[in-house]
């Protein structure tokens, strides 16, 4: 499953834009979420761009265990074993490094934009 | 087949090699002279072990593995372990380098020490990086750090060899490979000073010394810097793991060598998208597992090295 969270957000938005009656569109919309999968020794995808307040989750499908540490140490994961997951709310607007503590040869990115005006109101 | 001539030394361990790529169990390790050589053939390990140190390496146990590239890990560390039992030449120790669990749990650890306590011999261990999953390395340091530096390492003498083990799988930084770190390398740089430049030396770290592949993260990122302080001995052996494959380079008085693992195989550089377990036929499993053995013979130049699979 390699859902680009990008694509997800904005299918949740458009369902919100178009089919979701005003009555429910005014509750607070559902918190967004992300997947970034663990994968042959690499994060997949390797860059991904969420709204802030989106959480993250990897999930390790390789048969090897392997960490999501912030290269800023603003996060780290326990060693996630095959299947395990992690989760991560980004909360501030920025570029997140991070890299597997035990192959850093595995990097990755999460890069955070802030919310705009439109997408709190709609 | 003798082992005092470099030239058919070199043949010899071509010939070994090849051996070992198909067969694969352990390595044994000849200090022959100041330089260890892989031993091929179990008569030259016991004509060597006549009159030499002779001790063995094992690696990557992977205590707790249980995929399909190898079901049962503790069922082949016991294979190794009866291997090694079974020797001609009875090593005078062990040395482990590294990944002795799968994912550092304490009953990967007890299950390792109560199959590899089954030789009988004393154990010289540096911890992989499957090691060190708890974030203070406490796991690893309760059990096998006693007497060593920081994170692990420490050095040795058995039989006029100074034995290093070294720490390379902690701090390591986005990017990069595995690292010794500053605090390290000063204590090695100190811990030579006390050897004559004729004392052999024999270097074991987890994750190989030398850049195999560095897209793979098979390398050590300061290991420049230890090689310079290594560089005026006559005779210097590099043992690692971590590749689960037997690779050998040799680089003036420096020889390096990689074992197989006990529970895995992985593929070699490049072979495969990723380094992770490699799936073999089950038939062909115990082919490339294996268990090194080494000796050494005064004066000799190099130590004899020979990687045994627990199977051929």
């Amino acid at each position: 499953m390699r859902t680009i969270s990008a694509l997800r957000i904005a299918a949740a938005l458009a369902v919100m834009l178009v089919g979701v009656p005003r009555a429910v569109a005014a509750q607070p919309a559902p918190a967004a979420a992300a997947e970034v999968e663990i994968d042959q020794f690499a994060f997949v995808p390797q860059r991904i761009t969420v709204k802030a307040g989106t959480t993250v989750t990897w999930i390790n499908d390789d048969d090897t265990p392997h960490t999501v540490a912030s290269s800023s140490k603003l996060f780290k994961s326990k060693a996630l074993d095959t299947k395990d997951k992690f989760s991560f709310t980004f909360t501030t607007p920025g570029t997140y490094a991070y890299f597997c503590s035990l192959h850093p040869h595995m990097t990755g990115v999460v890069v955070v934009e802030a919310v705009t005006g439109a997408d709190a109101t709609q | 087949m003798t082992s005092d001539q470099g030239e058919e030394r070199g043949v010899s361990r071509r010939k070994i090699l090849e051996c070992m790529t198909w067969a694969g169990t352990g390595v044994l390790w000849t200090v022959v002279g100041g330089m260890p050589r892989s031993l091929g053939i179990m008569g030259e390990a016991a004509a060597a072990g006549a009159s030499g140190l002779t001790f063995l390496q094992i690696s990557d146990s992977h205590v707790g593995f249980d995929k399909p590239a190898n079901p049962n890990a503790l069922g082949t560390l016991e294979e190794a372990i009866s291997k090694i039992n079974a020797l001609t030449v009875r090593p005078s120790f062990i040395i482990h380098t590294g990944d002795i669990t799968h994912l550092s749990k304490p009953s990967e650890f007890d299950d390792a020490d109560r199959i590899i306590s089954q030789a009988r011999l004393d154990v010289h261990y540096v911890p992989g990086e499957h090691d060190v999953l708890d974030e203070d390395v406490k796991l690893y340091r309760n059990r096998y750090g006693r007497g060593s530096k920081g994170a692990g390492w420490y050095s040795f003498d058995a039989d006029g060899v100074h034995f290093i083990g070294l720490v390379n799988v902690v701090d390591l930084k986005a990017g990069g490979l595995g690292n010794l770190g500053n605090e390290q390398l000063e204590w090695l740089e100190d811990d030579l000073n006390g050897c004559a430049a004729s004392t052999p030396i024999v270097v074991f770290a987890h994750i190989p010394l030398w850049s195999v592949y560095p897209t793979w993260g098979w390398g050590t990122e300061d290991a420049a810097r230890a090689l310079d302080y290594l560089k005026r001995f006559g005779s210097v052996t590099v043992l690692n793991g971590h590749i689960h494959q037997i690779m050998q380079k040799v680089e003036g008085n420096v020889t390096f060598h990689t074992a197989m693992s006990t529970a895995f195989p992985q593929p070699a550089p490049g072979a495969a998208p990723s380094p992770g377990p490699m799936k073999v036929p089950d038939d062909k499993l115990r082919s490339v597992l294996g268990i090194t053995d080494v000796t050494f013979k005064r004066g000799q130049q190099r130590l004899a090295i020979i990687d045994q699979p627990l199977q051929r």
